[in-house]
């Protein structure tokens, strides 16, 4: 059974992002996500300040099995990416909620993300 | 879906089930890359059931074999010894690739692969024609592919009796005994076991090996290892319209005598006389990224294709065996999401019995 939060919120494509209340956002991949791919071996990330339209494919996560697209939820800008995952892709399945985050954005508004509860009904 | 003997066994160990060909086998059991170190480093063992193996018996199934696969039986004189070889169509291309057991004169054992079954028993009964031999698939056997620096140890620990019967094996030779039959073969670049057995004893030798902490391996290992050891994966480096002598196989096909016509040979002699054009390499990727299957290959002569990209874990870098114009050596670009990486040209494997060889 996948892990899913209740502090954050979640895409149909198994993104968490999690609202920091000054304007930027935390996103990852969601643990029902980290499982499917399997052990990560590269993530490709964007830099500082890069800029994303929403369904942009902004970074990718890469297992031995396959690589993986991550979707912008919003039009955004990024303000900070998770550099240690460059040495240590595992974390991505070993802690997908907390030190395996992927990026900080800023962004106006996100719409359409779901509720834990309603992202639990979708691994169902 | 089809399954295997083990399909309750695997399920059990928490086997991750994936569609493989209409087989319902397990990817891996928690951490594909641990169990792909657990063979290089101890011994590991994989669920092969799904592997066919064909028995060719009658006063003419070697003159039958002769003709059949690109390789030639005739070098088989010892029982249990086995050959490596294509099987080829008309025109060279690459029905499937095989290994066969010698065991006499009119009797050999032949493993061929999971998602070719239905064509190739359809192709080799067509070509049987004419010839006194049974093509005799055994569908009620169970395969166990024991692999690792200690899978030999292993073996004879949770299988009393097997040392007796396999403790001298050399590489490449098989030993039977009854419906067992046990071969020191494999498809990760390690030694080891293949051992063939009757479908009903499968889940208690399986659970034996368990016991002797042998630990279950899923495909997704089987594939990193194979691709590490540089062995070519049918559908990926050849097919049936890429003939051995495209695929760095041509070791395999033997055109010593001139009087052995096996199916192909025309056409792979015309190939040699105007010159093979293409072949396949291992690549190391010097960049960033992982290599994946169907990327572009830019070389000095020309583009090239992936044809299994994956990330070795034993070297900690990507890694591919790519379809290249024949010649191409050095440094080359491999383009990986619309962006060119550069990647070093090298000849497979890249490890075996768990050293890196590039």
């Amino acid at each position: 059974m996948s892990e899913v939060r209740d502090d954050r919120q979640y895409t149909e494509t198994h993104e968490w992002i999690l609202d920091n209340g000054d304007g930027t956002y935390t996103m990852g991949v969601t643990d029902h996500a980290q499982a499917l791919l399997g052990d990560m071996v590269f993530v490709e990330l964007p830099g500082a300040g890069d800029e994303a339209s929403q369904e942009d494919e902004f970074c990718v996560v890469e297992s031995v099995k396959a690589a993986s697209g991550v979707y912008a939820p919003a039009d955004l800008e990024v303000v900070e990416v998770n550099e240690v995952l460059e040495d240590e892709p595992e974390l991505v399945n070993s802690s997908c909620y907390d030190d395996g985050w992927l990026v900080k954005f800023k962004a106006d508004n996100i719409e359409d993300l779901m509720s834990a509860e309603d992202y639990t009904e979708i691994l169902d | 879906m089809k399954h295997t003997p083990l399909f309750q066994a695997h399920v059990d160990a928490g086997g991750k089930m994936v569609d493989f060909g209409g087989w319902e086998m397990p990817l891996n059991y928690g951490s594909q890359i641990e169990e792909h170190h657990q063979v290089r480093q101890n011994v590991g063992m994989f669920d092969v059931s799904h592997m066919t193996v064909v028995d060719f018996k009658g006063v003419q199934a070697k003159a039958f074999l002769k003709i059949l696969i690109a390789n030639d039986v005739d070098k088989l004189k010892t029982e249990g010894k086995a050959l490596y070889s294509c099987m080829l169509n008309e025109t060279g291309g690459v029905v499937d690739d095989l290994i066969v057991y010698y065991l006499n004169e009119q009797d050999y054992r032949m493993v061929i692969n999971a998602g070719t079954t239905e064509k190739d028993i359809a192709w080799i009964n067509t070509q049987a024609q004419g010839f006194d031999v049974s093509v005799e698939p055994k569908f009620d056997l169970a395969m166990i592919a024991v692999q690792g620096p200690n899978a030999r140890e292993k073996v004879f620990e949770a299988m009393p009796g097997v040392e007796e019967l396999a403790g001298e094996l050399k590489p490449f030779n098989a030993a039977s005994l009854g419906g067992l039959f046990i071969a020191r073969t494999g498809y990760t670049g390690e030694d080891g076991f293949e051992i063939m057995l009757p479908e009903k004893s499968a889940e208690f030798t399986w659970k034996m090996l368990l016991e002797a902490g042998v630990k279950p391996c899923g495909l997704g290992a089987r594939d990193t290892l194979r691709l590490e050891a540089g062995m070519s994966l049918y559908g990926s480096e050849m097919n049936e319209n890429i003939s051995p002598l495209e695929a760095a196989l041509t070791w395999t096909v033997d055109l010593s005598n001139e009087e052995r016509r096996f199916v192909g040979r025309d056409a792979l002699e015309a190939l040699r006389d105007e010159g093979v054009k293409q072949t396949i390499v291992g690549l190391i990727l010097e960049g960033k990224g992982v290599i994946r299957d169907h990327q572009k290959v830019v070389t000095s002569l020309g583009n090239g294709e992936v044809t299994s990209g994956s990330f070795s874990p034993t070297m900690g870098k990507a890694i591919a065996l790519a379809r290249v114009p024949m010649g191409a050596t050095g440094s080359c670009e491999i383009e990986i999401r619309n962006k060119l990486v550069s990647a070093k040209i090298v000849k497979p494997p890249f490890v075996r019995n768990g050293k890196v060889l590039v």
